[in-house]
C-alpha cells in the first residue's frame, strides 16, 4: 500500500542536506519498525520517493515523501512509532495512505508555501507590519510585470516572475495567530528565529510555483522584492521556511480508468464538503490531503 | 536544541555542515550543570572517520552512563573552517553542548596512526589550549592520549599530560573517581597528575626524565620521583562478555566512513605476524560468547536502523563460534540488512558464506600473503602457504569469482630481489589457475590485483629492532615489482599498486620514535601541516623542513639497526608481551623459523599473565 508521510523539520536539523535526509529516514523507518516494501534484486532498497528537495538552510512545516508498505498500523499508531526515534528538530505530523494507483508526490507538486523574514542581527525587511504590507502592495499588487534576470548554466534570461508568484502578503512573526493562520506548527519556534526585532518582526509569505518544470525558489522572489525595495540582499540574511506544498486540485492524482473515476467521485465529495462549509473550493490541495488516515 | 558555536553564515559556507551540529540519532543529552566532570572525546581526523571508530564508542557509551560525567564529542574541524576559526578566533567546540573545549575537564585524544599527529596539534590550537603540556594552567583541560600508538607516546610526550595504555574499559572509573576527590579538596593539576600516575595503565610523561648518549640513543629513562612507577603495564579487559558494549551507537547524518553497525566479536590474535602490533599488544586473544553478540547485534540494528552490519577482529576466521554467528545474522537479509564480511580466510566454509551474502560477480577476493616468497612468509611468520592460496582460489573461481586483491608488503627484514620478483609470480600462478577452467565454464578474464605497501616497524614486535631503508630504495623495490611483472605470461590480467614512499619514511620516525620528535611535530605543524594522512594536503617538504630546522636526523630513527640491549623509548611498557620473546622471535625470524599459533601451541610469550583468553583454553 501507498503511504504519504509528512513532516517538519527544524531548527540545526535544517543544515542536512536532501540526500542525507533521504537515508536519515531510511534508517528512521527501520527504527520505528514501520514494515516498508524493497525492491527486488541483489541490494534491495527501500521503495521511497520524496517529494520536493528542500534547500540546505531551509527550515520546513510541510514535507512530504511516499513509501510502498507491505502491511500498516494506523496512521496514530504509526506516527507516533516514527516520532518515538526521530532527532530533535524532525518530527513526523502526517502518516496517510493514497489509492494504490497514485501518482508519485513529486509528479504532483505544483505549489508550494515560503516564509521569508531576516535572521537576528540583520536588518528586518520593513521596521513594521504595515510598512511591509505597503511594500508588497507596490512590489506585487500594483506591478503588472516582475522582471528578472535568471542565471541558468548556460546564460542569463530575462523572466517574469509574477505568473509564477501566487500570492505574496506580510504577516507579524510575533503573532502566534498569524503564523498558526499559515499554516506554521510550532509558532514558538519559527519565532525564535526573530528575537532581537522588537514587537513586530515582519516577515514575507509567499506562495510560487514549484514542481519539475517551472519552479522559482522563494529566495528568487525575495531577491526581486529586495532589489525593487532597494533592501541589500544577502542569502544568509534571511530564513526561509517552508509551510507547505501543494497538488493541482484538478489534477487526478492517480493512475487507471476505474481509480480515476473513483477518485473524481472522491473529489466531488470534497467539492460539496466545500460548499457547505461555504468556501470556495480551493485551486490547490496539500500533497496530504489527497491520502486518508489509516 | 543547543545554540550552535557557527553562526548560519559560516556553517552555509564551509563543506558538509552536517560535520559539525551534532544532534545525531542515539546523541547523550545531559546538563553540563549537574555533572562533577565534563569530558571531550576526540578523534583528530574528520567527522566522517571519527564517527566510524568503535572505540570511541564504547567510551562515550561507558562514560555517559556515570552521572555525574559528561562525555561529548570533537572532531578535525575540515581544513575550511580550519581557516575560519583561526581568523576569526572561534574556539574550537564540542558537538553535543558546543561549547569550548577549553572548558571542559578533560580533553581525550584517540591515537589511531602516526600520521594524525599533527591533526592532534590543531585541535589543541583551535581548542585555544597550550600546546606544551608544561604551559598549561590549573582551568585547562587535562589532556589525555589512548589508542594503538600509545604504546610508544613518546614523540607526543610533550602534548599531553597523561596517557592511558591499555583498553579504555578498567580503569576510566578509577581516574575519574580521583579526579573528583582532587578537585573537591582543591588540588591542583599538579597533584592529580601525581596521583593519577599510580593508577594502572596510567603514563604520566612529565614525571619521567630521559637522558641520551653521544651516539644519540636513550642512555636512561627513569621516574622524577621514587613514588613514579618505573614500568607501566597496558590495561586489559578480559571478560569481553560480561562488558560494556554500545547497544545504542550514534547515527550520522552524512555517509560515515562505516555506515553500519559494527560488531567486535574478538581481541587479540592467535597468528603471532612478526611485523604486526595488533598481534602482540591486543593479547591474549579473547572471544566475546556468541550469544552476547547475537544480542547486541539485534539491538544495534534496532536502535539504528542501519541496512548493514559487520564483524570487526583480527582474523575473523579464528572466532570459534563464527558459523553460528554469520547464520544468525544471514537471518536479517530478509529485513534488507546486508552483511558485510571481514577478510576472511578462504576455504569452502567462507566462500559458501560469501555467495549467500554478496554478489559473486562483483565482489573480489582478498588475500594478504604479505610475502611473495614462502621463504620471506617464514621469516615474517605468515602462516599462508602458496598451495592454500591457489586451492582457495581455484574454488572461488569454480564458485563464479574472478577478482582476487592481494596484499604485499615490500621492505621486509631479509628480503632478496627473489622474493620481490616472487610477488607478480605468486600472481600469475593464480592467473593461470583461473585459465585452467574451461573457456565455456568462465566469464572472460580475470583480474589480479596487486598492491604493495612498505613496511614499517612497530613497538612491541619482533621487528622492533629493524631497520628501514630510505626513500629511494623502497621506490627501487617497487619498480622490481613491476619490471617482473611485465615478464608474466597473463600480465594483461594483473594489474600492479604502489604507493609514495614519503609517508612511509615519517611513519618510520615517529611509530619509533623518542620525546625529542616533539619540536619536529610542532614545527611542522607551524609550517601548516595538518591532515597528513590525506594525500592532498600531505606536504613531505615541510616536514623535511622540519626537521632540518631542529637538527634531527631521519636517518638516526630509521636506517639504523637497534641493538639489543639498546634502551627503546617504550620499553617502560609493559604490553604483556616479554622481552624475551620479541628477541626469541626475532632471532627466529631471521633463521626463517616459523613459531605455531596459540591454539597448536603456546609459545611463553608472556600474556598469560592476565590469566584467561586463548591462554586458558587448552586447560580445562
Amino acid at each position: 500500500m501507498n503511504i504519504r508521510i509528512k513532516f517538519q523539520k527544524y531548527g540545526s536539523m535544517k543544515f542536512i542536506g536532501h540526500l542525507d535526509m533521504m537515508r536519515y529516514f531510511q534508517k528512521a523507518i527501520r527504527r520505528a519498525d514501520i514494515d516498508i516494501a524493497y525492491s527486488e534484486g541483489y541490494s534491495p532498497h527501500q521503495i521511497m520517493s520524496f517529494a520536493a528537495p528542500l534547500g540546505v538552510g531551509v527550515t520546513s512545516d510541510g514535507e512530504y515523501f511516499d513509501i510502498e508498505a507491505k502491511t500498516s498500523r494506523s496512521s496514530a499508531e504509526s506516527i507516533q512509532a516514527l516520532n518515538e526515534v526521530m532527532a530533535e528538530g524532525i518530527t513526523v505530523l502526517e502518516y496517510k495512505r493514497l489509492p494504490d494507483t497514485a501518482k508519485t508526490s513529486m509528479s504532483l507538486v505544483a505549489a508550494a508555501d515560503y516564509l521569508a523574514f531576516a535572521k537576528p542581527g540583520y536588518a528586518p525587511l520593513a521596521e513594521t507590519l504595515e510598512e511591509l504590507q505597503a511594500k508588497v502592495q507596490v512590489f506585487y499588487e500594483s506591478q503588472e510585470k516582475i522582471c528578472i534576470t535568471k542565471q541558468t548554466k548556460k546564460r542569463e534570461i530575462e523572466m517574469d516572475l509574477k505568473p509564477f508568484i501566487y500570492q505574496m502578503e506580510a504577516l507579524n512573526l510575533h503573532s502566534a495567530e498569524a503564523l498558526t493562520a499559515y499554516g506554521v506548527k510550532n509558532p514558538q519556534i519559527l519565532a525564535r528565529g526573530s528575537e532581537t526585532t522588537s514587537s513586530c518582526a515582519p516577515a514575507l509569505f509567499l506562495k510560487v510555483c514549484t514542481g519539475s518544470s517551472d519552479n522559482i525558489k522563494p529566495e528568487l522572489a525575495l531577491e526581486a522584492f529586495c532589489r525593487f525595495q532597494g533592501i541589500p540582499y544577502e542569502a544568509f540574511s534571511f530564513q526561509i521556511h517552508r509551510l507547505e506544498v501543494y497538488a493541482k486540485a484538478d489534477e487526478i492524482p492517480v493512475k487507471g480508468e476505474h481509480e480515476r473515476k473513483s477518485y473524481q467521485a472522491y473529489l466531488d465529495k470534497q467539492r460539496k464538503a466545500y460548499e457547505k462549509k461555504g468556501e470556495a473550493f480551493p485551486q490547490f490541495l496539500t500533497l496530504g490531503e489527497l491520502g486518508r488516515d489509516v | 536544541m543547543n545554540e550552535l558555536a557557527l553562526s548560519d553564515e559560516i556553517l552555509m559556507s564551509v563543506d558538509k555542515p552536517a560535520r559539525y551540529i551534532g544532534n545525531e540519532v542515539n546523541i547523550i543529552k545531559k546538563n553540563p550543570g549537574d555533572v562533577a566532570i565534563r569530558f571531550a572525546m576526540c578523534f583528530p581526523d574528520v567527522y566522517e572517520i571519527g564517527m566510524s571508530h568503535l572505540g570511541i564508542q564504547i567510551l562515550y557509551d561507558m562514560f555517559n552512563q556515570r552521572d555525574d560525567v559528561y562525555c561529548e564529542r570533537v572532531y578535525s574541524p575540515w581544513v575550511d573552517l580550519h581557516k575560519i576559526l583561526k581568523q576569526e578566533r572561534i574556539p574550537l567546540f564540542t558537538l553535543e553542548t558546543q561549547s569550548p573545549v577549553r572548558d571542559m575537564d578533560f580533553l581525550g585524544i584517540t591515537i589511531q596512526y602516526e600520521m594524525c599527529y599533527t591533526n592532534i596539534l590543531q585541535i589543541l590550537d583551535l581548542s585555544q589550549i597550550p600546546l606544551l603540556a608544561h604551559m598549561r594552567a590549573e582551568e585547562d583541560p587535562l589532556v589525555i592520549g589512548g589508542g594503538p600508538c600509545t604504546y610508544n607516546p613518546e614523540p607526543l610526550a610533550d602534548f599531553f599530560d597523561l596517557f592511558y595504555i591499555g583498553e579504555g574499559e578498567t580503569q576510566y572509573d578509577a581516574l575519574f573517581d580521583l579526579y573528583k576527590s582532587v578537585r573537591e579538596r582543591g588540588g591542583t593539576r599538579q597533584e592529580f597528575l601525581r596521583a593519577a600516575c599510580q593508577i594502572p595503565g596510567i603514563y604520566v610523561p612529565s614525571l619521567y626524565e630521559v637522558s641520551y648518549n653521544e651516539d644519540g640513543t636513550i642512555r636512561s629513562f627513569a621516574p622524577k620521583y621514587a613514588d613514579v612507577p618505573p614500568i607501566v603495564r597496558k590495561e586489559i579487559q578480559m571478560d569481553l562478555t560480561d562488558t560494556l558494549y554500545p547497544r545504542k551507537p550514534l547515527v550520522p547524518y552524512i555517509k560515515a566512513t562505516q555506515d553500519r553497525v559494527v560488531l567486535e566479536i574478538q581481541r587479540g590474535c592467535i597468528r603471532g605476524c612478526r611485523f604486526c602490533q595488533a598481534g602482540m599488544i591486543y593479547r591474549p586473544t579473547r572471544e566475546r560468547e556468541v550469544g552476547m553478540l547475537k544480542e547486541c547485534a539485534r539491538e544495534m540494528l534496532e536502535s539504528t536502523g542501519h541496512e548493514e552490519i559487520s564483524l570487526s577482529s583480527l582474523s575473523s576466521s579464528d572466532y570459534s563460534q563464527l558459523a553460528e554467528l554469520i547464520n544468525y545474522l544471514i537471518g536479517f537479509k530478509e529485513k534488507g540488512v546486508n552483511i558485510s564480511l571481514p577478510s576472511l580466510r578462504i576455504d569452502a566454509f567462507s566462500l559458501d558464506v560469501m555467495s549467500k551474502v554478496q554478489d559473486v560477480r562483483k565482489s573480489s577476493l582478498t588475500f594478504a600473503p604479505e610475502a611473495g616468497s614462502q621463504r620471506l612468509r617464514n621469516v615474517i611468520n605468515k602462516g599462508l602457504t602458496e598451495e592454500v592460496i591457489l586451492e582457495g582460489a581455484g574454488l572461488a573461481f569454480a564458485g563464479g569469482w574472478q577478482k582476487v586483491k592481494l596484499y604485499f608488503m615490500l621492505g621486509l627484514p631479509t628480503e632478496t630481489e627473489e622474493d620481490m620478483r616472487e610477488i607478480p609470480r605468486l600472481a600469475e600462478k593464480i592467473a593461470r589457475r583461473y585459465y585452467e577452467i574451461p573457456k565455456d565454464q568462465r566469464n572472460g578474464k580475470c583480474q589480479i590485483t596487486i598492491s604493495t605497501s612498505f613496511f614499517v616497524p612497530k613497538p612491541f614486535t619482533p621487528f622492533q629492532w629493524a631497520a628501514m631503508y630510505a626513500k629511494e630504495e623502497y621506490l627501487a623495490r617497487a619498480r622490481i615489482v613491476n619490471e617482473e611483472m611485465k615478464e608474466q605470461l597473463n600480465r594483461k590480467s594483473l594489474k600492479y599498486n604502489w604507493h609514495e614512499a614519503d609517508v612511509t619514511v615519517l611513519e618510520g620516525v615517529f611509530a619509533r620514535g623518542d620525546r625529542r620528535l616533539g619540536q619536529v611535530l610542532q614545527k611542522a605543524y607551524e609550517k601548516g601541516c595538518i591532515f597528513d594522512a590525506w594525500s592532498e594536503f600531505f606536504d613531505n617538504g615541510k616536514w623535511m623542513e622540519a626537521f632540518r630546522e631542529c637538527g634531527i636526523s631521519i636517518d638516526f630513527y630509521n636506517l639504523r639497526k637497534r641493538e639489543l640491549d639498546e634502551i627503546l623509548p617504550w620499553d617502560f611498557i609493559d604490553c604483556g608481551v616479554s622481552k624475551s620473546f620479541l628477541r626469541r622471535e626475532w632471532q627466529h625470524a631471521q633463521d626463517g623459523k616459523v613459531t605455531p599459533n596459540c591454539r597448536m601451541q603456546c609459545s611463553g610469550c608472556g600474556a598469560a599473565q592476565f590469566q584467561g583468553g586463548v591462554c586458558l583454553e587448552h586447560q580445562d
